[in-house]
């Protein structure tokens, strides 16, 4: 309990100096420090609204208090361009981003454990000696770059799947729920969901190799050979399991390079998500909303790096957290 | 090689360190691709056939606009009519330029905040140890852009920005093999014959962990090229400086993808690989060599 208390508090000293950074960057920049909330084309009477919401009249010290409270509130002000709260733009979009990040992830640690488990069954063969090379290659390469030449051979080219967005034109849903799981919303995501997978299965997959050979040489795997178990057994059984341990931790690892990998990948597609919002608000000028989507990207990252954590000491029994030294 | 080693002065290890990997067969591999683009950069003026953005006309007047591959242009030229080749050859200095200076800066307060952290202890390092949290805890990618795109987009904000989150990585290692030093005999010897706190950082510890040092700098370099690529794909990089980044947004803005010119967007991704998996390889040089273990 103690370790899930300091965990908590860190993630919330995390997203407070996030949230000051920003602060300071939007009031200490050379422009108007109002120019960060209040757009010239605002009407005089949103001009007034908004600056008694953020105090912009105050003093430094009372304006950060009030940016506080606010984004407590879910108050993030109002976006220069699209004329709407800026928290209904996040919600709308955060649903893409999420269900694009998870089954991102999904399928590349699910690929990335099995594959690693099976090139250190086949190690010192000739597959083993050409694939750790080929997957080093495919995890240098830029996630933008692999999602162009994805988009050009199956988008364009091949004309498999939507070229862009996250839904067709005009399409009609019920609800939410049931956007997301239309046929129409897979194939949009199918190769956003692909490009992000390849950039990440090479982290799971070199790491479940490794510590899969580190763990066929233990004592309990020569002991369950001498039982004569089947190798099949030997490996997924004994070995596999084991070696899942240091994969889970570089899960909440990688995650940081996932949020980010999202941007560049939303940004290829069109797929309207948290990131693709940021990139163009920042490009527009469009403060509030860029300040907000940072905030908000910030917190996906945090929560899930907290989740991946427990995932953690539920899977490893031996991680006793109420006692670190 | 062995007579380096019998004569273990701070020079002697540091050119040790340097030269070692090149044993390594992937290592060897990963210094010939940097030699290589390390020529190109300093030589882009005398390859390039073109000015990268000079608009190019035939005889008769004719933009020479979305040209296939063919001899007068290896790569063929852009919808604009600017030669592929000569972009790609100028874009190597760019991405070199960002790369080093990315890894020096994040290797140097990497390596000085280990040492300071590792040596010191107490709540000089508490308070880096925390700092490091937290800078890691920050999505990287959104916060170069979000910088990028209010203090001015230029090479020097985005090495700025890499610098403030990439450091925690080296510094963490760092201190963690401070920690096991300062407790070796050869530490306590100068503390008893009265070095300086400064000395016995600098002369007696930090030559151990350069090599520490450079294997977080070749990855640094990796990490610093792929970010400019990105941030300047996504139109916020320096709008003057041609760089492979820049080559692939001008493709994807052009409908390069559409038309299927691959001939355009894929050389720039591929060398961005090279320089990226040349990172990658000399890295694990070094590792096989500070981590004997690893070996299998």
């Amino acid at each position: 309990m103690r370790y899930l208390a300091s965990r908590l508090l860190q993630m919330l000293l995390v997203l407070w100096v996030v949230a000051t950074l920003l602060f300071l960057m939007f009031r200490l920049m050379p422009a108007d420090p109002t120019s960060a909330f209040i757009d010239p084309t605002f009407t005089m009477e949103q001009q007034e609204q908004m600056r008694a919401a953020f105090g912009l009249d105050k003093p430094l010290w009372q304006q950060y208090l009030i940016y506080f409270a606010n984004l407590a509130r879910g108050e993030f002000g109002q976006s220069f361009f699209q004329q709407r709260p800026v928290l209904e733009i996040l919600l709308s979009a955060l649903p893409n981003t999420l269900v694009l990040t998870v089954s991102a992830l999904l399928l590349a640690y699910l690929f990335g454990v099995l594959a690693g488990a099976w090139l250190a069954w086949k190690r010192g063969s000739r597959v083993e000696a050409a694939a750790v090379p080929a997957v080093l290659t495919v995890r240098a390469a830029p996630e933008f770059w692999l999602g162009m030449i994805l988009l050009a051979v199956f988008g364009f080219g091949l004309g498999w799947f939507p070229s862009g967005g996250a839904n067709s034109a005009g399409a009609r849903f019920d609800s939410e729920l049931a956007r997301i799981l239309s046929l129409d919303f897979l194939a949009h995501m199918a190769l956003p969901c692909l490009t992000l997978a390849l950039y990440l299965q090479g982290l799971p997959l070199l790491l479940m190799r490794s510590t899969m050979l580190e763990v066929m040489q233990e004592d309990y795997v020569t002991m369950a050979r001498m039982k004569g178990l089947p190798e099949s057994r030997i490996v997924l059984r004994h070995a596999a399991r084991n070696a899942l341990l240091p994969v889970v931790t570089a899960f909440a690892l990688g995650l940081g390079a996932t949020v980010g990998g999202n941007v560049v990948v939303e940004s290829v597609f069109s797929w309207p998500g948290l990131g693709r919002v940021l990139v163009t608000a920042v490009a527009a000028s469009d403060y509030p909303l860029a300040q907000g989507a940072f905030l908000l990207i910030t917190v996906v990252l945090v929560v899930m790096n907290f989740i991946a954590d427990l995932l953690y000491s539920v899977l490893d029994p031996r991680v006793t957290h109420g006692a670190r030294g | 090689m062995a007579r380096a080693a019998d004569a273990p002065g701070p020079l002697a290890r540091l050119a040790q360190a340097l030269r070692i990997p090149a044993g390594d067969a992937f290592a060897a591999v990963g210094l010939s691709i940097y030699a290589v683009f390390v020529l190109v950069a300093l030589l882009a003026d005398v390859i390039r056939p073109h000015d990268p953005l000079e608009i190019l006309f035939d005889e008769d007047g004719n933009l020479l606009a979305n040209l296939g591959m063919s001899l007068a242009h290896p790569l063929g030229t852009t919808n604009l009519g600017r030669d592929i080749f000569s972009q790609l050859v100028v874009g190597t200095r760019a991405a070199l330029l960002v790369g080093l200076a990315a890894a020096v800066v994040v290797v140097a307060i990497g390596t000085l905040v280990g040492l300071v952290s590792g040596y010191f202890g107490g709540w000089i390092d508490s308070v880096l140890m925390r700092l490091a949290d937290i800078a890691l805890g920050v999505p990287f990618l959104p916060f170069v852009i979000v910088l990028a795109g209010f203090l001015g987009a230029s090479t020097g904000n985005i090495v700025l920005s890499i610098a403030l989150l990439l450091w925690p990585n080296t510094a963490r290692v760092i201190r963690s093999q401070v920690l096991t030093l300062r407790e070796r005999a050869f530490v306590e010897a100068a503390r008893v014959t009265g070095s300086s706190t400064s000395r016995i950082l600098f002369v007696h510890i930090a030559p151990n962990i350069l090599p520490l040092s450079f294997l977080y700098g070749s990855i640094a370099i990796g990490w610093a090229i792929l970010t400019e690529a990105s941030v300047s794909f996504l139109g916020f990089g320096p709008s003057n400086v041609v760089s492979w980044g820049y080559m692939l947004q001008d493709a994807y803005g052009s409908q390069a993808l559409s038309r299927g010119s691959y001939n355009w967007f894929v050389p720039p991704g591929i060398c961005i690989v090279l320089v990226v998996v040349a990172g990658f390889f000399i890295s694990r040089g070094y590792e096989e060599i500070l981590f004997p273990k690893l070996r299998d």
